[in-house]
């Protein structure tokens, strides 16, 4: 046993030694490697991390929301369904929802107005997210001026403004009283925007859902499982379009680590040469180059990831943002979480190490198995 | 068909496997068909050298094989969000009828790569390749096999469908998707146990019987094959639930989850191990009085038995450590 690893420990030595000798050969490939690890480690890394401040959104989302169809379209729903969904066993309450989008001509941003549930704030009063007092140069007890769908304006008095930190929710956000709600946007009477429907126990759900659009064939219940689903599914779609783009650079890597392990340099041969005819068995040798690519691909993997780590989490991801999070005039400044586990480098390493690997394995074979004498003549 | 970093990935490696496979197998065959170590010709020469390459080749398939198996389990729990009623991967791979085929092939491959290296490392010891006919053969079985895997991977995952929202309305009432079910049929808890822990102890018993006399190795390969069987089944029945310490969820991927320590890993690491060792031990048996071999075989077989042996008590040791110490109590 205790020779078994002192022999790869001397390998290992040997092969150390014998890729410092050719610098510049092994650092041209390992910046290569390097940077498609780092590639395809912050777009992982990104992914993951978007993928998981959108579930932590959506886990306070609604169980459940129903909407109207009309002519497929999505249409207000009447008030009056909701006290009908509530007798529904399982359902806990239904709270009718009044929210829309609003479009300010002065800065071209839409923000999402919503009417408040809190009756006990003043009518003018309203709550705003840190973009829109962003973009309208906006502080606690100043007034901002909308404009209602009859052309007069509404003034609303800013109450609070939401922290930074609820960015991601809350930066396009305008909270608003009903009464303020029905001057701006002037619903018709009984009508809400959809339903949000509580319900006690979770695996009762697909049975009250089914039992709404039973009462009413044209509602649409959504459960927030679907939404999370759906939310995945486009992340997961995103990173791996993304992916299949960067698979091209993959693939002229592998084939210039394929053409890098094929030209053994005369010295190289040599080496090999003078090394089996001083006793090395073509296992050795073998061994020798595996232990090469442990080096090199471990050494790319590494730091690739740990560079990937600071694009991602420190730089906000510059090179991938425009490609992944879409754009918006009021787009919400967040600081990623870093989530980093063992399944995404292993995804990682899948993605690199092993392709790499394959590639290496023929020419490798074949620099182990050259004859002495015809290595040490060229 | 999913597009996520990890189906890509996996694709990718049996692509990879399934490549060098084949590539293996060519030569396999030619070495099969031209082999002759009385003559020093160039061919002969050439096929030598290639044997170095073929199993360069099986280790690593070996290796990417083992490393891809728990990264498809894991990614096919990653995935149970995705579809209706799916709790785990138990749930993802039952949503097509490739899921299973898929997992249990890879299994099967796993563990005969496993033994063509130990066949392989049998014969690299003796210097006159006495093995290679054995060893090439079961090159021939493996292939295939690697290409099937490929297949029904590919297969597997072009099925799945997420069931997402669509712009008509919510999917769950789109269509009528009954939910998977998550359990796996179960045995009965009580002759699992007699048959589990009866099994271990043949197992035992016929292991140190070769170790200490070096007779009755096909008894010991067979019953360590068969008690990696009934211990599979086992998870299944009763292990699993000590736990979960939960008397109804049977799920065998679970145990390789977080809340529960990554055991799973331990656990299957093991089981994998004795058996890739107990049935290498008996595919050596046939070999032990070839010339070459007659010395080496016997003393591999013993270290491979010890290994079963090992890996078998670990196994066994947990499994018994938990059924005393759970809070759960089976009637």
């Amino acid at each position: 046993m205790k020779r078994a690893i002192e022999r790869h420990l001397n390998i290992l030595e040997f092969t150390l030694a014998s890729l410092l000798r050719r610098k510049a050969k092994n650092f041209s490939l390992l910046a290569m490697y390097l940077m498609v690890v780092f590639m395809l480690a912050s777009l992982q890394f990104f992914v993951t991390a978007l993928k998981r401040e959108a579930a932590i959104i959506l886990d306070d989302a609604p169980d459940m929301v129903v909407q109207r169809l009309t002519a497929g379209r999505q249409d207000l729903v009447p008030t009056g369904h909701a006290a009908e969904i509530a007798r529904i066993r399982g359902v806990t309450a239904v709270r009718p929802r009044l929210w829309g989008y609003y479009y300010d001509a002065l800065n071209g941003a839409n923000y999402t107005v919503m009417a408040g549930d809190d009756t006990s704030a003043k009518t003018e009063s309203a709550s705003i997210g840190s973009g829109v007092a962003k973009a309208r140069n906006l502080a606690v007890g100043d007034l901002l001026p909308l404009i209602g769908y009859d052309k007069a304006p509404v003034m609303v008095e800013i109450g609070t403004i939401f922290p930074s930190g609820s960015d991601l929710i809350a930066a396009d956000l305008i909270i608003i009283s009903p009464a303020n709600f029905q001057r701006l946007f002037n619903l018709p009477g009984g009508q809400a925007t959809d339903l949000a429907v509580t319900v006690r126990n979770p695996k009762e759900l697909a049975t009250v859902a089914a039992k709404i659009a039973e009462l009413f064939p044209g509602s649409r219940p959504i459960l927030k499982s679907e939404i999370q689903r759906t939310y995945q599914s486009v992340f997961d779609w995103r990173g791996g379009m993304t992916l299949m783009i960067l698979a091209s650079a993959l693939l002229s890597f592998i084939i210039f680590a394929w053409d890098k392990a094929t030209g053994l340099s005369a010295e190289e041969r040599k080496e090999i040469g003078i090394l089996k005819s001083i006793g090395w068995e073509t296992s050795d040798v073998l061994l020798l180059k595996f232990w090469e690519g442990i080096v090199i691909s471990l050494t790319a993997f590494l730091l690739g990831t740990i560079l990937a780590y600071g694009h991602v989490f420190f730089l906000s991801a510059p090179l991938f943002v425009q490609a992944l999070k879409g754009w918006s005039v009021i787009y919400p400044r967040f600081q990623l979480v870093p989530v980093v586990d063992a399944y995404q480098l292993a995804v990682l390493f899948f993605l690199t190490v092993v392709p790499y690997t394959t590639a290496t394995i023929i020419p490798c074979w074949r620099a182990a198995t050259t004859d002495p004498d015809a290595a040490m003549r060229y | 068909m999913i597009l996520q970093p990890a189906v890509l990935a996996l694709l990718l490696i049996a692509l990879l496997v399934a490549g060098m496979g084949i590539y293996a197998g060519y030569y396999g065959m030619r070495i099969l068909g031209q082999w002759d170590p009385a003559s020093g010709s160039e061919g002969q020469l050439e096929l030598e050298r290639r044997t170095y390459l073929v199993s360069t080749i099986m280790s690593y398939i070996l290796s990417f094989e083992l490393m891809s198996l728990f990264l498809f389990i894991y990614t096919a729990d990653e995935l149970h969000p995705l579809f209706t009623g799916a709790m785990c991967a138990a749930g993802t791979l039952a949503v097509n009828s490739f899921g299973y085929p898929a997992l249990i092939i890879k299994v099967v491959n796993f563990l005969l790569a496993g033994v063509w290296l130990i066949v392989n490392y049998a014969d690299n010891r003796g210097y006159d390749y006495p093995l290679i006919k054995v060893k090439y053969e079961l090159l021939n079985l493996l292939v295939p096999l690697l290409v099937l895997e490929g297949v029904l991977l590919f297969a597997y995952f072009a099925g799945v469908k997420p069931d997402i929202i669509t712009s008509c309305c919510g999917s769950l009432f789109s269509h009528e998707s009954s939910g998977f079910s998550g359990d796996l049929a179960m045995l009965p808890h009580l002759p699992m146990q007699i048959a589990f822990f009866s099994g271990m102890a043949v197992t035992g018993a016929s292991g140190l019987f070769f170790y200490i006399r070096g007779r009755a190795g096909y008894l010991f390969s067979i019953s360590s094959t068969v008690t990696f069987l009934v211990a599979v089944a086992s998870v299944l029945s009763f292990i699993c639930l000590y736990f979960y310490e939960l008397p109804t969820h049977h799920c065998p991927f679970c145990l390789l989850q977080k809340e529960y320590g990554y055991i799973g890993y331990f656990l299957y690491a093991t089981l994998f191990g004795g058996v890739v060792a107990g049935i290498g031990t008996g595919v050596l048996m046939p070999f032990r009085k070839v010339g070459s071999l007659i010395r080496i075989i016997p003393a591999i077989q013993r270290r491979l038995v010890l290994v079963t042996l090992c890996c078998y008590l670990l196994f066994t040791l947990i499994t018994g450590w938990k059924m005393v110490f759970s809070a759960l109590t089976l009637g």
